[in-house]
């Protein structure tokens, strides 16, 4: 029963709006919640924060009553480990590239570096891409609509 | 009524015609038109992506821009779906049901050329709707104090979030969530910062282009990258000529067409069903008025043609509320108005009044964007179908720029990139439980007005919270919001076995 119920999707969906919920319900309190007739600015999220534990039981109880589905992963069947790695590394690059050096070396490090993600991916034809993105995504972005973004650049 | 309706249709087509304006609309149709093709990029999707290429645009052209990027992209996803099988957003997975079939029997062209024509006739019908509605619902919401527009807030984000697709409770959790991320930032009233955890980048609150690109963008490629399959291109040679119906295919249509619209239209009147209900209904309706019922599967023109026309009736009608209330049924329309209010617009009752050249110039631009459409689409089939071959190992990380760069120009502040990551990571998560991110951005952008107005209504009643069931035009709210729940479970209790047979298709599309 316990051990069906860790695999259920529901219990983790429930659990984890629950303790949001409680989360937000205390943090609220440390603002000023005021009386319902002068609302704080605690009182709204404290409402809210009431709502949605109450909302995370309610899909923490449903997880309970149902019985176990026939797909119940919480990961997809393939965990594209890679894939989510490169996809999430392309904008932190744009971040750290852009912030030092500037946009080309930016928004090729960010294509290049997502691109490398999907599986039958090469370094010539992701090298290829992040060239031909960097070369039209200049052009559209600092000539034609003028992003305030200095090609190149040197430390902060 | 009908002269003042036709003065205001009148003004409207001067501003939507005047050349920067026809440029902006033709643009936005074209750009939508071509990215709702790709295979994996929905409405939503493509609309965050160029939202913030509308920044530098005066008000008008932004909005003509962006819903005309919507409908381009709807139609784009048409395409997809007739020739590739493959329904990119959810009110075109009936459309699969038929319009595949079709293409495999080589009609493929002919159930292209029926969409045009219907989602035309779909379209214009919701669009002489609005002309004719919205003044009238203007007029009402005039007169609406804040305990009024607080219930009907209530009432429209119940709708959007239980209505919609997976578990209603799901839905509303998603809702509050959003209204939540809403709170981020200064307090209105008395600028204290709330759930900002000290980092002054929060105080201004979090940027909604942001937020949409984390939860349809990089969210959405999580969940595609290495899940599309090679698409099968085969079908997919279809040329100019290939779009002519046969008489017999027009004849059949027509009607079908008529009862589509009509669906459509009756399903924008009540909050919160859009477009997929709207086509998932009628498609049903179609199938049970049809002599030959078992003959819908297998290529069937009504089949195509009925849930095209309600879809785009239907949208159509969600620019209504969306407009004349200020309170958006889905998160399309959430996002149009999130663009209307970062160009400095309030929405709500007022707008028709203090911004007339938007409201009827849109109206105005929506036929003359729908008439770009079919031009675009006639001659161009050709070079949409070969957009159709890009693989999505281009087309992501080509995307992923577009996100990094548009969530950085929107305030030239990189912070906000990094936002959007975190967003993207908690957004694949939400997706990974079942959870559908869609209804969090109603609630963001209803989230600050419908706190202000629940503060101004309790300060008014002096903290009598039954003032909400005191004033009776919020009392009707309060019993439909009851209605609606008590439905759900009702309908939860009982399996709704009849739905499910004639909905085989819900929840496969995202």
């Amino acid at each position: 029963m316990f051990q069906d119920l860790l695999r259920k999707r529901d219990f983790y969906a429930g659990v984890l709006m629950t303790l949001l919920g409680i989360g937000v319900t205390f943090n609220a309190t440390s603002y000023n919640l005021g009386t319902l007739m002068h609302m704080g600015p605690g009182m709204f999220p404290f409402i809210l924060g009431i709502v949605l534990t109450f909302l995370g039981l309610l899909i923490f109880g449903t997880g309970v009553v149902t019985p176990l589905g026939e797909d119940e992963h919480i990961l997809p069947k393939h965990k594209e480990w890679r894939g989510w790695a490169c996809i999430l590394l392309g904008p932190i690059m744009f971040i750290i590239l852009g912030e030092f050096f500037g946009m080309v070396p930016a928004t090729f490090s960010c294509v290049f570096v997502s691109a490398m993600g999907d599986r039958e991916s090469t370094w010539k034809g992701s090298f290829l891409l992040a060239a031909g993105i960097t070369f039209f995504g200049v052009l559209l972005f600092a000539y034609v609509l003028q992003v305030p973004f200095p090609m190149f650049r040197w430390g902060h | 009524m009908l002269s003042t309706a036709l003065t205001d249709l009148w003004y409207g087509f001067g501003v939507a015609l005047e050349p920067h304006n026809v440029m902006w609309c033709f643009i936005g149709v074209l750009v939508g038109n071509m990215v709702g093709v790709l295979p994996g990029m929905g409405p939503l999707a493509t609309i965050s992506i160029l939202l913030p290429l509308t920044f530098g645009i005066k008000p008008v052209g932004a909005i003509l821009m962006l819903s005309g990027v919507f409908y381009g992209a709807q139609y784009g996803g048409a395409i997809c779906s007739i020739l590739l099988n493959l329904p990119c957003h959810p009110p075109h997975a009936v459309t699969c049901l038929d319009g595949f079939p079709l293409t495999k029997q080589g009609r493929g062209g002919a159930a292209l050329g029926i969409t045009v024509i219907s989602s035309f006739v779909g379209a214009s019908w919701g669009i002489t709707e609005m002309i004719f509605l919205s003044p009238i619902l203007v007029r009402v919401a005039l007169q609406f104090g804040p305990a009024e527009i607080c219930s009907l807030m209530l009432l429209g984000l119940l709708a959007g979030s239980t209505l919609a697709r997976g578990s209603p409770i799901k839905g509303v959790a998603m809702t509050v969530v959003g209204l939540l991320i809403g709170i981020v930032g200064s307090d209105i009233e008395t600028g204290t910062p709330r759930f900002t955890f000290g980092i002054p980048n929060l105080f201004d609150g979090i940027e909604i282009v942001a937020l949409a690109l984390g939860l349809f963008g990089i969210a959405e490629f999580m969940k595609s990258i290495n899940q599309l399959s090679e698409v099968d291109t085969k079908y997919t040679k279809v040329s100019f000529k290939d779009l002519r119906p046969t008489r017999e295919e027009f004849r059949r249509s027509v009607p079908a067409m008529f009862r589509g619209t009509i669906i459509g239209s009756l399903c924008a009147l009540i909050p919160g069903t859009g477009p997929t209900i709207a086509s998932f209904v009628s498609y049903a309706v179609e199938k049970k008025i049809s002599k030959t019922p078992e003959k819908f599967g297998t290529g069937m023109i009504e089949g195509v043609a009925c849930p095209e026309a309600s879809t785009h009736s239907s949208v159509q009608g969600d620019f209504i509320p969306t407009m004349s209330l200020g309170i958006p049924g889905d998160a399309v329309m959430a996002l149009i108005l999130g663009a209307l209010m970062i160009q400095g617009i309030v929405p709500g009752p007022q707008l028709i009044s203090e911004h007339p050249d938007i409201f009827w110039g849109l109206v105005a631009s929506f036929w003359i964007g729908n008439i770009m459409l079919v031009v675009l689409n006639v001659p161009m089939i050709g070079l949409w179908v070969k957009l159709l071959t890009i693989p999505y190992k281009y087309l992501y990380p080509s995307a992923l720029f577009f996100v990094a760069i548009g969530v950085y120009s929107t305030n030239n502040d990189m912070f906000q990139v990094g936002e959007v990551v975190v967003i993207g990571v908690i957004g694949y998560l939400l997706l990974l439980l079942d959870f559908h991110p869609a209804p969090i951005l109603l609630g963001f952008v209803l989230g600050p007005r419908f706190e202000e107005n629940f503060r101004r209504a309790m300060l008014i009643s002096r903290g009598d919270v039954l003032v909400f069931i005191k004033h009776p035009i919020s009392a009707v709210f309060v019993a439909l919001c009851v209605i609606l729940i008590g439905a759900q479970i009702y309908v939860r209790l009982r399996k709704p076995k009849v739905i499910e047979e004639n909905i085989p298709l819900v929840g496969v599309a995202e």
